[in-house]
């Protein structure tokens, strides 16, 4: 509960500032909410690591905190830091001077909303977090109000969060009619090995709601279009903490949940969605020269990479599914922090603008690279040790399905490494006459992308990082709740 | 962890990296390169000498120097180094070659990036063949192939896009199934209820992998490394990759990177599952014979010198697997000498076409002639490793490849009086037939290209080879010839490794 009460104090500082404080100390406003959010990052460790690891309730135990959750919450809180670090820069630029303020309070509330996802022990509280997390995004989606796509792109993130909100709570309501409860190991014990056309269907409800939210394929159509229309700023937080907190929600209610049911009814759907999540997600992403949408579709492949932790229904599983939000955090931020330096500085957002973008900004270009490297996963960088991990954790469920599956996720990484490639060919071999000029990038980006190349190359080689993870989920007993 | 010398293999190229970032203009540069190349060698020389000093006072343990850090320790993954004669050998060969290679590209532009990428591939390189941990083994392999990909698209020449992005996905679809395969093997390292492990040595004495699992796992890590080794349905990528590469990189691309694939079939595949091996060798066997004749049945009738050259190694390095799927002691020693002569041949080869195509800028022996009287020195050194690679005696081609059809031979005959088929004899007799076809090739070039009348006067004004690609050449012939001339040397340093322990693990002897 303390992170929770953590950020609402936050939030209401921010809010107390942004109201009360005179319009010339507003400039302000982004460095002191980055550095409320390191403090409170901060704390967080020191809740993870003060001892108190057994799990807390609250709400009559609707709400549950353990240490597990503590650590993927810190693991948020680290990206929010690093986004917030990006977007000072924008934040503070001429369009954005009335609504500073607002953007910082909403990004606090979504963060809210996820925490209670994650920490959700009922289903009226992980429904009122889900929303709480993805209808302020939608105003955040829309906050380039002079820009037509960012219109278009909140239109259609909140049609489809509604929509996908709606899916969501249909198939709970299919689940209530089958266990008659929303409480989690109500309905956990009231399901233990069933296996009826109901609760398939509720299954296959629950799965695509959180699935619209998480862009796996096939409910990933809204992605590329909003990712290329919102703010880079916004794009980012979308495509990395929003992603990231989903993903381990999903994780959360399908064991604590539907643990009792995974072999019957809803192994073989993640199976399918994972093969077509990663596989439609790297086609896709070939073809695309805006680079908001092509680390749109980059993204939507990386949630299918992130789902073989959960298939692999180990502890292993897990820590690295854990360890590859970290690591994919890292590496997307970086991603999206150069396309958000070049875009502040130039306007250009197509691969097509990259090129030769190594001969007048070396630092960047290299950035960008380690950046590609990390999400295709080649050494030493971290992203090969988060594919590693999860893809030894995935063959560890032993069996020969399995093999098939990581068989396929690793052919699918070849087709990644094509289309990062083109970025790095781009910058580094093609040339181009009108190549973006030499500039020096604010002191903001340049901070935000040290310390996520940082991330990328230390995360990696650093091993306690992992055996921290990997400890903590030894610990905790989310996946007792698997039956085989 | 630094009081092992293996480790400085590792850490000489990263200090050589930290020192070229300082570096602010050429010849600190090429100093930091020199130097560094220089210290490699001396390092892997005294590395010989006390190996072989240490095996003649008795030392009998399957690798020596060994040493083992944990690094992630849930997986049980270590930072396990250890050597025998192979890699002894295989560590001396990088180490010239990137000696080598630093001279042969002394005026290449960008000189600060160009050297970036190749000192990380070597690092790559050294830090595969200390390895015996396959977590830390496979990840030095994948370091040693990205740099590819810049070092071509960058530096290189021709259809270079193309070539790059083929090499890059080729070798990293290779290293998909690889991946797939080791930890398939990881999972079955140990029996049941016991600590698994990613350490070769232990999973070989463990010898835990179900037979079923090993007819599914030897393939993928064969076939994994067998893509880096040029093996028949998957070698497409070296002609193109090596034609389109910058000199230095083709030298250590065909001279050392290729043999990650051999050492890796050798040192993984057949090593932790010999029951697949035997079971499984027919398949390979056919595979590999099939790039010896055709291989060197395209090179032929490629025009291009690089490309002559880059199937002849297509042809060459599939003896290497060819003669290693033998599984005979002979045969195997002869692919570790084919390893050792190949890499320095062919990284001379490609040395010297780099300086000829800097002259003449063209590539097509139809619009080359008479070089010998143009540049001498260069055309002899030219001749040296044709006849080094179409097997003169005295040279290390001959050494190597006599061994190898020996041994074939001996297993081919064994197979047909025990009355096992003729597979391994029908193969052993194709492949040889490659040795004439090499003949034909190398003596076309060195026909047309050397000999006769001048094609093209503007060549008569080009000037021969300067000190630095004096050196670099003078280095590789040396250590031709030195193989040529002792290999009963060589054939000690190897044999040691074969004779007590990887033959009863093969159940041969």
């Amino acid at each position: 509960m303390k992170q929770e009460i953590g950020l609402l104090v936050i939030f209401l500082l921010v809010f107390l500032y942004d109201t009360f404080m005179p319009k010339n100390s507003l400039k302000a406003l982004p460095v002191v909410t980055t550095l409320l959010m390191v403090v409170f990052t901060a704390l967080g460790f020191g809740i993870c690591y003060g001892g108190n690891t057994s799990a807390v309730a609250a709400f009559g135990g609707m709400y549950e905190t353990s240490a597990v959750v503590t650590a993927i919450k810190n693991i948020l809180n680290i990206g929010v830091i690093i986004v917030l670090i990006q977007s000072i820069r924008w934040a503070n630029g001429e369009l954005m001077i009335m609504r500073r303020g607002e953007f910082y309070e909403l990004l606090l509330v979504t963060l809210f909303g996820m925490y209670l996802m994650i920490s959700a022990r009922h289903f009226l509280l992980f429904v009122i977090g889900l929303e709480c997390a993805s209808l302020p995004l939608a105003a955040m989606v829309a906050f380039d109000k002079n820009r037509y796509e960012s219109h278009e792109a909140a239109v259609k993130y909140i049609l489809t969060a509604v929509f996908s909100s709606a899916i969501f709570m249909m198939g709970l309501s299919f689940v209530y009619a089958c266990a008659g409860s929303l409480y989690f190991d109500k309905i956990y014990n009231a399901l233990y090995g069933e296996h009826t056309a109901m609760l398939v269907l509720a299954l296959a409800f629950v799965i695509s709601g959180v699935g619209f939210k998480l862009s796996l394929v096939p409910f990933h159509l809204w992605t590329a279009d909003v990712y290329q229309g919102a703010p880079t700023s916004v794009t980012s937080y979308l495509s990395v903490i929003s992603k990231g907190a989903t993903a381990f929600a999903f994780l959360v209610i399908l064991a604590q949940v539907f643990g009792s049911i995974y072999s019957q009814v809803w192994e073989w759907m993640l199976y399918a969605l994972i093969i077509l999540t990663i596989t439609v997600g790297n086609l896709f992403a070939i073809r695309q020269r805006n680079m908001k949408r092509f680390l749109a579709f980059s993204s939507i492949s990386q949630a299918g990479y992130i789902m073989l932790g959960i298939i692999a229904y180990n502890t292993m599983g897990v820590a690295a599914m854990m360890y590859y939000i970290l690591v994919y955090i890292f590496s997307n931020l970086a991603a999206f922090g150069v396309i958000g330096a070049i875009e502040n500085a130039t306007g250009k957002i197509s691969m097509d603008d990259y090129r030769g973008l190594y001969k007048t900004n070396p630092r960047l270009s290299f950035a960008m690279m380690l950046a590609m490297f990390s999400l295709a996963g080649i050494p030493p960088f971290a992203g090969f040790f988060s594919k590693f991990f999860i893809f030894t954790a995935a063959v560890g469920q032993g069996s020969v399905a399995i093999y098939v599956l990581v068989l396929i996720a690793l052919i699918n990484t070849i087709v990644s490494l094509y289309y990062y490639l083109l970025v790095v060919k781009a910058m580094f071999i093609s040339d181009d006459e009108c190549t973006i000029a030499r500039f020096r990038s604010a002191f903001s980006e340049r901070l935000g992308m040290w310390i996520a190349v940082a991330g990328i190359i230390f995360l990696g080689l650093l091993s306690p990082v992992y055996d921290y993870l990997l400890d903590l989920t030894a610990d905790s007993s989310l996946l007792a709740y698997f039956i085989r | 962890m630094f009081e092992n010398i293996l480790i400085y293999f590792v850490v000489i190229p990263l200090l050589m990296l930290a020192g070229l970032g300082l570096c602010r203009n050429i010849r600190q540069i090429r100093a930091v390169a020199v130097v560094g190349s220089l210290a490699l060698i001396g390092l892997s020389v005294w590395l010989l000498v006390d190996y072989l000093a240490l095996r003649a006072a008795g030392e009998t343990a399957p690798m020596l120097y060994t040493g083992s850090w944990m690094w992630f320790r849930p997986l049980n993954i270590h930072l396990a180094v250890g050597v025998d004669g192979i890699s002894i050998a295989m560590l001396l060969l990088s180490s010239v070659i990137v000696f080598a290679g630093s001279f042969a590209s002394w005026k290449i532009p960008q000189p600060k990036e160009f050297f970036l990428w190749l000192i990380l591939l070597s690092t790559g390189v050294f830090g595969f063949f200390i390895s015996i941990d396959m977590f830390t083994m496979f990840m030095f392999y994948e370091v040693a192939l990205i740099p590819m990909y810049l070092l071509i698209g960058v530096w290189g020449s021709g259809n270079k896009n193309y070539s790059a992005m083929k090499l890059t996905l080729m070798l990293m679809g290779g290293s998909a199934f690889l991946m797939l395969g080791l930890i398939g093997i990881y999972y079955h390292s140990a029996p049941a209820g016991e600590q698994l492990t990613w350490n070769l040595l232990e999973i070989v004495d463990n010898a835990s992998i179900p037979h079923g699992w090993q007819s599914f796992l030897f393939p993928m890590t064969f076939v994994g490394f067998g893509v880096l080794g040029a093996m028949f349905p998957f070698h497409t990528w070296s002609p193109d990759g090596h034609a389109s590469a910058p000199t230095a990189v083709s030298m250590l691309h065909a001279g050392v990177l290729m043999k990650l694939g051999g050492y890796g079939c050798f040192r993984v595949a057949i090593y932790t599952m010999p029951q697949a091996a035997h079971e499984l060798a027919w398949i390979f066997l056919i595979l590999t014979g099939i790039s010896v004749v055709y291989g060197a049945f395209c090179a032929c009738v490629k025009t291009d010198l690089k490309y002559i050259n880059a199937y002849s190694s297509v042809s060459h390095c599939g003896l290497v697997l060819f003669a290693i799927l033998m599984l005979n002691e002979t045969a195997m020693t002869g692919a570790i000498m084919q390893m050792l002569s190949h890499g320095l041949m062919t990284a001379l080869f490609f040395a010297l076409i780099g300086m000829i195509y800097g002259r003449t800028h063209t590539r097509e022996i139809t619009q080359m002639g008479g070089m010998m009287q143009i540049m001498p020195y260069l055309s002899v050194c030219y001749v040296i490793a044709g006849m080094a690679s179409l097997g003169l005696p005295g040279l290390s081609g001959f050494v190597a490849e006599m061994t190898i059809f020996v041994g074939s031979f001996q297993a081919g005959m064994q197979d047909y009086l025990a009355g096992a088929g003729s597979l391994r004899l029908v193969f052993t007799i194709i492949a040889c037939c490659s040795i004439v076809i090499t003949a034909v090739y190398i003596l076309r070039v060195v026909g047309k290209l050397l000999f006769g009348r001048v094609y093209d006067e503007h060549h008569l004004k080009l000037t021969d080879a300067e000190w630095w690609e004096r050196l670099s050449t003078v280095t590789l012939i040396v250590c031709v010839a030195g193989i040529g001339c002792f290999p009963n040397f060589f054939n000690n340093l190897i044999n040691f490794t074969f004779t007590p322990e990887i033959f009863s693990v093969l159940g041969i002897k």
